[in-house]
Parts: C-alpha cells; sequence; structure tokens
C-alpha cells in the first residue's frame, strides 16, 4: 500500500519501527501538497519549517523518547494561530499575520511529535458552509472539481480527502467540521463544548466554537484527541475534567446499542439518495447488533433561526477587535480615527462577515437585546432539553449530516440564506454543545460522498469513536479514494 | 417589521462598517431576507425558559489574578500597522 493510504495508526508503527522517518514522510506530503495546488487547499506552505520540524521528530524517535504521533504530518485549518505560519482566518483583514504564540491545540499536537505541513485555507473567520467565503479563493472538492468541499473547514476536508495530509485541525461553530466531512467524504469529528482548548483559536461566536478533527478514520481521530484534548486555563470556557483516553471504546460491539434515529431528520427536504445510503448504513448497524429507535427532536428545526442571533450576535462582539490600530489591515486613505476604523473594517471584511457583524451588531442594540438574543437563549435550551430527553432513550443519535450530497460552486454563492439552511442537521447538535461526528457512509448523486451523523451526550466522544469504528471495519466507504486521487 | 435603509445606516455605524449607498440597498434585502429567517423563532412561547449561555450551563471560572506571561512588547506589537517608541499610532484625537 503506498504511504499516503495509510492511516496515522499505521504511520506511527512504521515511524516507531524506523521503516520511514519523519523527514521522508514530510517529503512525502509536501510533494502530494506541491501535486494537488489546484484544490487550492492551502493558505501558507513554509517547506523549511515543515522540514526542520520533521527533523525534531527524528531526533526524538532516534532517542527513543516518541510518541505515538511523533513525527506523523498534520495541518492545521487557519482560525489557529501559529508562531511559524501566517494566521488569517482567509480574511483579507489579516493577511501576513504572524502570531506572538500558537494556539493551545497546536502547540499540544506539536508537543506529541506532530509535523505541521501548513495552513488550510476556509470560509472567512470559519463562517460559511462552502468554503466560498475565502478571501483566497474557494477550495475543490477532490471528489468533483465543479462541487464545493463543504465548510467552513472546507480545506481541511479537501486536504484529507486528497491525502495530502492524513489529519487535518478544523473547528465547528454550527456544522463546519461535519458538513465539509460529508461533502468531502472524510470522517471529522467535534468534541462536547469545553473540551478542546479556544485559546488561540480565532474567535466566532465563543458559545459555540469548538476545535476538533478530521481524519480518514475514527481511530485515527481518538489518537489525535488523545493529544489534543484537555483542560487549559487559558480558556475560560474549557472544561476541568480528568484526561481521558479516547481509544478506550475502540473495540466494543454494538450489540444492543440503542440508536436514535430522529423523524425530524427523515422528512421532508431530506434527499432521496442521501436518504437511501443512510438508511443501508443504519441497517448495517442492525446488522451488527444495534437497535433503531424513533426519537422526536422537535425543536431542532428552530435550530437554523437561534443560531443566526446567537452567531452574529457573538461575531459582532468579538469582530470588534479589528480596527486597524493593533494589528491587521488598515485603510491607507482617511481624515480621523473613527474614518480610519470604519474604511479599515470596509476594506478588510468580505461580505459574509460584514452581514453577520451588522446581523449581531442590530440584535444587540438598545431595544432589541431582550427580544433577540435572550430570546435565541431560551429557545436554545428547548432545543438542547430535547436531546437529553432522547438520551433517556437511546445510547447515540444517527441521521443525516446534509440533507444533500455537495452543491455546485456557486449554486448558492448569491443567495446567503440558502447557505444558511446547509446546516439544518449539525446546527442543533452544536448549540447542545454535544460531541457529533460525520462517518463516510456511501455515494449520491453524481457520485459526490454521504456522510451518517453520530451524536453522542455531553463527554461521550470516546463511544461515539467506538461506535464510528466498529461501522468502519464492517464497511469500507471510508477507505475510498476520489477518482484521479492516487 | 422590516429593516429600512436608515437602519442599515444606523447599524453600519454602531458597527464601524464604511458602508457605500450603492450597497446599502443589496445589504438591506440580505438583512431582511436573515431576519425573516429569525422571525420563525420569535413566535415560540418560552415564558418562564431560562436562557442557555454556555451549552453545559454552569459558570465561568476566574483565576487567580497573576502574571503568567513574560512581557513581550516587541513580539506583541509586530503587526501594528504604525507605531512608535513602543506606542500605537492613531490620528490626532485630541486637539
Amino acid at each position: 500500500m503506498e504511504i499516503h493510504q495509510r492511516s496515522v495508526a499505521e504511520l506511527g508503527r512504521m515511524l516507531a519501527s524506523r521503516q520511514i522517518s519523519a523527514l521522508e514522510l514530510a517529503k512525502l506530503y509536501l510533494a502530494r501538497l506541491e501535486r494537488h495546488r489546484e484544490l487550492n487547499a492551502f493558505l501558507d506552505v513554509r517547506a523549511e519549517v515543515t522540514l526542520a520540524q520533521a527533523r525534531g521528530a527524528d531526533a526524538s524517535i532516534a532517542k527513543g523518547e516518541s510518541g505515538p504521533l511523533t513525527g506523523i504530518p498534520i495541518a492545521h485549518k487557519d482560525i489557529f494561530v501559529t508562531r511559524e505560519f501566517a494566521s488569517t482566518a482567509a480574511s483579507r483583514i489579516l493577511e501576513g499575520y504572524m502570531s506572538p504564540f500558537d494556539s493551545t491545540v497546536v502547540e499540544r499536537l506539536a508537543q506529541a511529535g506532530m509535523v505541521t505541513l501548513g495552513k488550510l485555507n476556509c470560509d472567512e473567520f470559519a463562517m460559511g458552509s462552502s468554503n466560498e467565503n475565502s478571501a483566497y479563493g474557494r477550495v475543490l472538492n477532490p471528489w468533483d472539481k465543479t462541487a464545493v468541499p463543504g465548510g467552513s473547514s472546507g480545506g481541511s476536508a479537501a486536504a484529507v480527502a486528497a491525502r495530502i495530509a492524513p489529519a487535518a485541525t478544523a473547528t465547528d461553530t454550527g456544522g463546519s467540521i461535519r458538513e465539509p466531512a460529508a461533502f468531502s467524504g472524510v470522517t471529522g469529528i467535534k468534541p462536547t463544548y469545553g473540551r478542546a482548548s479556544r485559546w488561540g483559536m480565532i474567535a466566532f461566536a465563543s458559545s459555540l466554537d469548538q476545535a476538533g478533527i478530521m481524519t480518514r478514520s475514527a481511530e485515527d481521530a481518538a489518537l489525535i484527541f488523545n493529544a489534543m484534548l484537555g483542560f487549559d486555563s487559558k480558556d475560560s470556557t474549557s472544561v476541568d475534567r480528568p484526561r481521558e483516553d479516547y481509544t478506550r471504546a475502540l473495540g466494543i460491539d454494538m450489540k444492543g446499542l440503542r440508536i436514535g434515529v430522529p423523524r425530524e431528520f427523515f422528512s421532508a427536504g431530506l434527499n432521496d439518495d442521501v436518504e437511501r445510503a443512510l438508511r443501508e448504513a443504519l441497517e448495517a448497524c442492525v446488522r451488527l447488533g444495534a437497535r433503531l429507535k424513533e426519537i422526536s427532536l422537535a425543536n431542532a428545526r428552530l435550530g437554523i433561526p437561534v443560531y443566526y442571533v446567537i452567531a452574529p450576535a457573538e461575531c459582532s462582539s468579538n469582530l470588534s477587535r479589528f480596527d486597524g490600530v493593533r494589528f491587521g489591515h488598515r485603510a491607507k486613505k482617511f481624515s480621523d480615527l473613527a474614518e480610519m476604523i470604519k474604511k479599515s473594517r470596509a476594506e478588510g471584511f468580505g461580505p459574509e462577515p460584514k452581514r453577520r457583524i451588522l446581523t449581531g451588531t442590530y440584535v444587540l442594540s438598545h431595544g432589541y437585546y431582550d427580544a433577540y438574543y435572550i430570546k435565541a437563549q431560551q429557545v436554545r435550551r428547548l432545543i438542547a432539553d430535547d436531546f437529553q430527553r432522547a438520551f433517556q432513550q437511546c445510547d447515540i443519535i444517527a441521521g443525516p449530516v446534509t440533507t444533500s450530497v455537495a452543491f455546485d460552486a456557486g449554486e448558492k454563492a448569491q443567495d446567503p440564506v440558502a447557505m444558511y439552511l446547509s446546516d439544518l442537521y449539525t446546527i442543533p447538535g452544536s448549540l447542545a454543545g454535544l460531541p457529533g461526528m460525520s462517518v463516510p457512509c456511501g455515494f449520491g448523486a453524481r457520485g459526490r460522498p454521504v456522510g451518517l451523523q453520530l451524536m453522542a451526550n455531553h463527554f461521550e466522544e470516546a463511544k461515539l469513536l467506538g461506535v464510528a469504528h466498529r461501522y468502519q471495519q464492517a464497511t469500507d466507504w471510508h477507505l475510498r479514494a476520489p477518482p484521479g486521487i492516487d | 417589521m422590516p429593516l429600512t435603509l436608515d437602519d442599515v445606516r444606523r447599524i453600519a455605524h454602531l458597527a464601524r462598517i464604511e458602508i457605500a449607498p450603492a450597497e446599502a440597498e443589496q445589504v438591506l434585502t440580505q438583512l431582511n431576507g436573515i431576519f425573516r429567517l429569525i422571525a420563525e423563532m420569535q413566535a415560540v412561547d418560552t415564558s418562564g425558559i431560562e436562557p442557555l449561555s454556555h451549552p453545559l450551563g454552569g459558570n465561568q471560572r476566574l483565576r487567580e489574578d497573576a502574571v503568567t506571561e513574560q512581557q513581550a512588547r516587541e513580539a506583541n506589537m509586530a503587526n501594528a500597522p504604525a507605531q512608535e517608541h513602543g506606542l500605537f499610532l492613531v490620528p490626532k484625537v485630541i486637539e
């Protein structure tokens, strides 16, 4: 088997037994990255930095100080700040920005010996569902270059799908890991809110933002979570719990597992091709011993309106730091300080961040706060409570990630509301702070991938990964590579 | 009630984003589309429901007010668009 088809777990064993060096592996992936430049998955690549990190990993291995991830390449979504690569959030307002520190997620993965391949394209400030909102151009879907890879973590999904990186970090606010993972046929997981440190993750909506990972299998995601997650005193919303071994449930079977199937997720709006693939995936779980149980998430349909109050409100607050004073773009021409700030923001932000800042500013403005923000937080509780009722009847929840397979580039780019509806099935879990993942489960129209969404209750990532791993042992959808990606 | 062009101008000022008059019409249409989407939520009866601000409930931690970082003024100012003697430069605000 070609090296780039091997899993993180296998690469780790090859590195430990000196069948390959970290330097050779880094060079191999950098060469693949260059060969697939047309995907536009990367925003910053600095081979000398990558190769220096790889030499450091080889030195650790030589000294016998290596761990299971030492020398494994990884690429980071350009939402995580990094000292050695530019950090832009795919925005003009941060073009060329060099962070004085590494985000906690990046730092922990580096401490585990992982080698950074570069920074990945995404929707500007992680706002979008197609990666078309990047100030640096859209990312192509490796399965079909006329399709979007999903967003906002489109570069992460495309890089993993095209085998340019064995793993990539990603972030989720309303579905930005699961949706691109589904559209690009890779495995993507967001943990429980509070598991991954938000320190150094460029903030969008602080009560929702959560880092996760994209890989080609649940097993690989579990290995990386072991190094990546855990309490961080630098993030005030970080959850202080003992470290866990996320691989501990990889041996579980599905006998007696109660899978909740939300009836609202299988109603009008779900395309036939996606539904067919999902029903087959659920049948495969039944053959493995699981029992299906119909559940109801009656308020989930309110997720989108609630999200489009809360996320813009929090973004308008977070993005107020971009004023052209301390860092970021500053307009050339202005007559006074107020005009300097207004012009710098007008020139630096793209259309989607502007729309969300304006929406958020309005809902937080005097006289509207209770009617919008507080109201949205109340409905958010109704949505979260539905999940808690559901988890009294089932162990995990399974359903679609998206209503359709990846749509064509340009199809929704001019219609913000149509784009917002892409996240119908992922937003409710994000609002509830639940761990959720997308697992490849087949193909729909025009040979484009379909993802199965699995959700578990708070802090049950290990179980989620165990169930996904069992499914992936019985199926091979996650091993399929896009045509032309050899 | 849909927003008006005046609302857009007022919001843009509050958000400190310059919007060209030609742009304002399109922004108005798009914001009204977003608020039509949001309206669905406003019809829900939420009397007596406690707002959920942190998905896991609970309070945010406080930490000791202690120095944890090294002084790194140069590194922290390296991205400033304009600076002099360790100060950020902005247009004159006091006559």
